[in-house]
């Protein structure tokens, strides 16, 4: 029986199972670095940093965490599926067949979505039952975690085709991800910073991701949630693009 | 309709010419040899025809579909058995077959999976990982990844390759079941032994031209007759038979000689001068010239 959407449920099926069969080290072992990095720096900051009115720094900090993990694993998927693929030949196995570049785009970035949201969850899950969270605007954390995580799975797709070694993707994922990130306001809101770091952090996309996803929670944030996520969903739109141009013309993937 | 159409196909890896406009058909049934030293450029060209590699000018098609602007038709079309030896580690045998059968939009594919497995000799590894088996085995995979789908055109390259006699004939015996069923196949490989035996043509590959386009009887006897090897036990060659000695060393010493004979008629005047000049023959065969012979005349025809 030949189906149309058979070949991306497939690729989609085979990411997930991927992951999912390695979950110890996909899923259970980001959430559990995110717990230590609520723990070492809720204890140390906790009485020394206050962002919101009324918000403990814990509190500020897990919505961070939250979205951090789910960005660097929504990356990971994509970009180590990618370039495990290209480095052991079986890439071929998905050019070979007739899946446009379309369903390779849905099914790749679908996947790593899935990863991040699912760790993001855990992260969540462990961190409320010992810290009260509360969410303003539940649908505005829904939103931001599946846009950031589309963004990055979309990232790690083209970190992916682009390297043609793991120390390449390495240098992507250190010297591009991982700055963006970590300069985004994942640990602080951007109004504790010297009035050009704040103009500086407003060029990071990332920053209005880990901003919107906040406002999900507090009903505060450094920026309107509306114009993050006008911002968050043209970025989106721009690297999807570019994705799948690279897709369509098989760049460093059909020679 | 043909199975596959190749028109003037031109590909340059910067300033190496792979394939220099290469034309060719293949029609529906056939079993075709496409053979060539290492660097001739069939990878190129079977790359080319899967999608996996993009022609710089020139147009493939498969049963009247292109590969670039109709390339959905095409792949379904296409089986193809890669020459490199991979396989995804995270999987096993059954759910390497499922997916691939997936990726070209089949569902409930079990029966199929079942028999090619059976075929393959690799119903007992099913649910091994793709790990834990042998070369030989991973081959075995491979093979059936390209055939879950059915396709009418199955393209294997150097399939053969580093595997045991067991496997070639298992694999040999189903891929020439699913040639009389009608599946057009082509195959590639240095084992000109298998080529002769298998395929009806053949063409051959040099420096990305197309040197020789014929069917496999006709390629061997046009190009070399038989040859006439005689030992020697006193005399020797008498002067109007050395032009006929295909190895020309063998004039320089020793009392073997192999004679070009271009039919069975020639043998005896050839014995004839040999009684004439004293020289007595110790031992004869005629050999059928193979497409080895063929295929080394031809290459270094081409220098």
């Amino acid at each position: 029986m030949i189906g149309p959407m058979v070949g991306f449920q497939t690729l989609f099926y085979k990411e997930v199972l991927r992951f999912w069969k390695v979950a110890a080290q996909t899923v259970a072992a980001p959430v559990l670095t995110a717990m230590l990095y609520l723990l070492i720096f809720g204890h140390v900051l906790e009485d020394h940093v206050h962002v919101y009115p009324g918000v403990k720094y814990t509190a500020f900090l897990v919505p961070g965490l939250i979205m951090m993990s789910v960005l660097q694993n929504a990356f990971a998927n994509s970009s180590s599926s990618l370039i495990q693929s290209k480095i052991t030949g079986n890439l071929v196995f998905v050019l070979l067949p007739p899946l446009s570049h379309r369903e390779l785009f849905g099914a790749y970035v679908g996947a790593a979505v899935l990863r991040g949201v699912m760790v993001g969850c855990g992260v969540f899950v462990i961190t409320a039952l010992f810290i009260g969270l509360h969410y303003a605007a539940p649908w505005w954390i829904v939103l931001f975690a599946l846009l950031g995580a589309a963004i990055l799975g979309t990232l790690g797709l083209i970190a992916g085709i682009w390297a043609d070694k793991f120390d390449q993707l390495a240098a992507f994922q250190n010297f591009l991800i991982m700055p963006l990130t970590f300069l985004s306001g994942v640990f602080y809101s951007i109004h504790s910073l010297p009035a050009f770091w704040q103009g500086v952090s407003r060029f990071n996309p990332f920053f209005y991701m880990i901003d919107g996803f906040r406002y999900g929670f507090f009903g505060q944030s450094d920026v309107a949630p509306a114009f993050s996520f006008a911002v968050v969903g043209c970025f989106f739109l721009a690297v999807a693009a570019f994705a799948m141009y690279l897709l369509k013309r098989g760049y460093k993937l059909r020679h | 309709m043909a199975a596959i159409q190749i028109t003037d196909v031109e590909k340059r890896y910067r300033t190496l010419r792979a394939l220099g406009g290469v034309s060719l058909t293949v029609e529906e049934g056939e079993f075709f040899g496409l053979l060539g030293p290492n660097g001739a450029g069939k990878t190129t060209l079977i790359s080319i025809l899967a999608g996996l590699n993009r022609a710089d000018s020139g147009r493939v098609t498969v049963h009247g579909h292109d590969v670039v602007t109709d390339y959905r038709a095409a792949r379904r079309l296409l089986g193809v058995v890669p020459q490199e030896l991979v396989f995804d580690p995270f999987f096993t045998v059954r759910e390497t077959l499922r997916l691939q059968s997936g990726y070209f939009g089949l569902k409930r594919n079990d029966d199929w999976i079942d028999e090619v497995m059976y075929h393959l000799d690799l119903s007992n590894k099913a649910n091994a990982n793709m790990r834990a088996l042998s070369g030989g085995m991973k081959r075995r995979v491979l093979v059936a990844q390209a055939l879950v789908h059915k396709p009418p055109v199955i393209v294997l390259d150097e399939p053969t390759a580093g595997v045991d006699v067991e496997l070639r004939q298992t694999l040999w015996k189903f891929i020439a079941r699913l040639n009389r069923e009608g599946h057009t196949v082509v195959l590639t490989t240095h084992y000109l032994e298998e080529a002769q035996a298998l395929c009806n043509r053949i063409a051959m590959l040099k420096s990305g031209k197309l040197v020789a386009l014929d069917s496999t009887a006709n390629l061997i006897h046009r190009i070399s007759g038989s040859q006439l090897v005689l030992r020697l036990a006193s005399g020797s060659l008498p002067d109007g038979l050395k032009p006929l000695v295909s190895h020309p060393d063998q004039l320089l010493g020793g009392n073997q000689y192999t004679l070009r004979v271009t039919d069975y008629a020639e043998v005896e005047p050839i014995l004839a001068r040999l009684r004439q000049s004293g020289a007595v023959v110790e031992d004869m065969q005629l050999q059928q010239a193979d497409l080895e012979d063929v295929f080394i005349q031809i290459m270094e025809s081409e220098k």
